[in-house]
């Protein structure tokens, strides 16, 4: 896979003198989906805003589709679509009218019948004539992407999608970005939201305090930094944990009626196998397992209190 | 150069324009309309002619110039003030066109309407008075130096206005006085000798003396003083608009 977006050492430093950013190097691959996480004021946005435009940054290079962002911004940014965070739009244009307009700023010729597959995809078609005051918080949102892919860019940049938006929309919204990824888009979104990223992105960065923590595929970052518990049930319970079974570090839940052992996911021996035949020799008869794999969420939280600790 | 952008930018602009038409159309034709009742006929008819003109042909000129240099200013500093308020701003700066093409777009919208309405005026101005236009090629070259001139600065403002009452200060404060002290509606050899000295440093009074010279072939000031100071004002706007660019003041973080 080509990177489609690389960042090196970009750096910004606001006139009232905050470094919103410390030297990120990123790289997005083309066709990917990659979450950037991270508490507010982590400086999610303004990586975006660096990348889009909107903010210049202070120091770094961002080449996007190989052509530089600041010499070559013409091209670079034909290539790149923004949502904005906020909802940003003229209250009294019409939905057609408006997406038509962001084609045109563009530099791209008409196509009525592009906006008309859009609009289609993303449910509004129907609203194509109504005035932007008289839709829906979810629809408004709905038009931003609408205007964000009007010009067909290759990288879309979904700053926040899901924030303030009610559970239905919000898996409206990744079925939408399921469907862009089916299309050949490269997407970058950020979101404090974990289940977000976790149910989407196929990579994963952690942002936090303007640097990046760490960036990995979802899957490698969950089994290596996963703790998987395994609930052992008890048909009777126990008050003490049998001497034979003190190196594996069980825990007592639920007034002794389950054991909890705690184990590595991605490790190659768990120990579990052993543990289950110590656990017949001791006598225990069990009534049930579970297991349950920590969320990235823990992870997250984990990564950042660790970060924290560090500085 | 983007021709596509700079046109979306424009006809964006031209939409707002015509969303109000009725409005856009209709309030200079009645503000005329009541200038020329008031002045021309129940104030007017009390004097006879300045500068060997009737004094309603005299003050057109000076009526045209007041709206067009308000119109421009208040078209263009809403125009680019209103995606900053709104926010839609993040679309122009993330979009692939640069300062001058958003420039072109926007103050060239402004330009176009303040023209729009300059001659709607011309023609209710018709309805009231005789007018003979003497110069119509230098009244053309004014008028349209005048909008662009203005919807520059007007775009300046909005660019520089935090807040909606910073958008009105300056129209309120500087031009529209500025314009009423200028000769809109006297001519300046009518004033007292100080005074006379005094309005001297009000460069309106050179816009509108130019301009009612196209018409009528009377002037304050030599019409080439007045060519000279509608050019220098441009400069200046234009100087702004470049240093703007360059340093992405009040637009880019």
């Amino acid at each position: 896979m080509t990177d489609i977006l690389i960042l090196e050492g970009v750096e910004k430093t606001y006139d009232s003198g905050f470094t919103a950013l410390h030297g990120v190097d990123l790289t997005l691959r083309e066709g990917e989906i990659l979450a950037l996480l991270g508490p507010n004021g982590a400086g999610k946005t303004t990586l975006i805003s660096c990348i889009c435009g909107t903010v210049m940054p202070t120091r770094g290079k961002i080449t996007v589709g190989g052509f530089d962002a600041l010499t070559d911004y013409r091209r670079a940014r034909s290539l790149i679509g923004l949502v904005p965070q906020e909802i940003h739009l003229e209250p009294f244009s019409r939905v057609m009218d408006t997406v038509r307009y962001s084609r045109g700023l563009f530099g791209k010729g008409r196509n009525d019948a592009y906006i008309e597959k859009i609009l289609r995809d993303l449910s509004l078609w129907d609203k194509r004539d109504s005035r932007v005051m008289e839709l829906s918080g979810g629809m408004k949102r709905r038009v931003l992407i609408a205007k964000a892919l009007s010009h067909e860019p290759r990288i879309l940049f979904l700053d926040e999608p899901t924030a303030g938006v009610d559970v239905d929309l919000r898996k409206e919204m990744w079925e939408v970005v399921a469907n862009l990824k089916a299309a050949g888009v490269s997407i970058v979104l950020t979101t404090h939201y974990i289940e977000e990223a976790e149910a989407m992105a196929d990579r994963i960065g952690v942002i936090n305090r303007g640097r990046l923590a760490l960036i990995e595929e979802k899957a490698a970052l969950m089994s290596r930094l996963g703790r998987k518990t395994l609930k052992i049930e008890l048909e009777t319970p126990v008050a003490v944990i049998p001497d034979a079974l003190t190196s594996y570090g069980l825990q007592i839940a639920d007034g002794g009626n389950a054991l909890v052992y705690e184990y590595e996911a991605g490790a190659s021996r768990t120990g579990i196998t052993r543990l289950l035949s110590d656990l017949r020799d001791a006598g225990l008869c069990l009534s049930d397992l579970s297991t349950r794999q920590s969320t990235l969420e823990e992870i997250f939280v984990g990564l950042v209190h660790q970060q924290e600790e560090n500085a | 150069m983007n021709p596509t952008a700079i046109k979306a930018m424009y006809v964006s602009e031209m939409a707002r324009f015509f969303r109000t038409f009725m409005q856009s159309f209709l309030s200079p034709v009645i503000s005329t309309s009541l200038y020329f009742v008031v002045f021309g006929a129940a104030i007017g008819s009390r004097i006879d002619e300045v500068e060997g003109v009737s004094y309603g042909s005299f003050i057109v000129p000076g009526l045209i110039m007041l709206s067009v240099m308000t119109q421009g200013i208040s078209n263009a500093s809403f125009g680019i003030y209103f995606p900053k308020f709104t926010g839609t701003i993040y679309e122009l700066l993330s979009a692939p066109v640069s300062f001058i093409e958003v420039v072109i777009g926007f103050a060239g919208a402004a330009a176009t309407k303040a023209l729009f309405i300059g001659a709607v005026i011309l023609a209710t101005s018709a309805l009231f008075v005789d007018l003979q236009i003497q110069h119509p090629l230098v009244m053309v070259l004014f008028l349209l130096l005048t909008c662009i001139s203005f919807a520059l600065f007007g775009f300046i403002i909005g660019i520089w206005a935090k807040n909606f009452e910073q958008l009105q200060l300056i129209p309120l404060l500087v031009v529209t006085p500025l314009v009423f002290l200028g000769g809109s509606f006297y001519s300046i050899n009518m004033l007292p000798p100080v005074w006379q000295a005094i309005t001297m440093f009000n460069p309106v009074v050179y816009l509108i003396s130019g301009f009612r010279w196209s018409f009528f072939g009377v002037a304050d000031v030599p019409i080439i003083t007045s060519l000279l100071a509608i050019g220098l004002f441009q400069a200046l706007c234009l100087i702004a608009v470049w240093w703007i660019f360059k340093t992405g003041w009040r637009i880019r973080k």
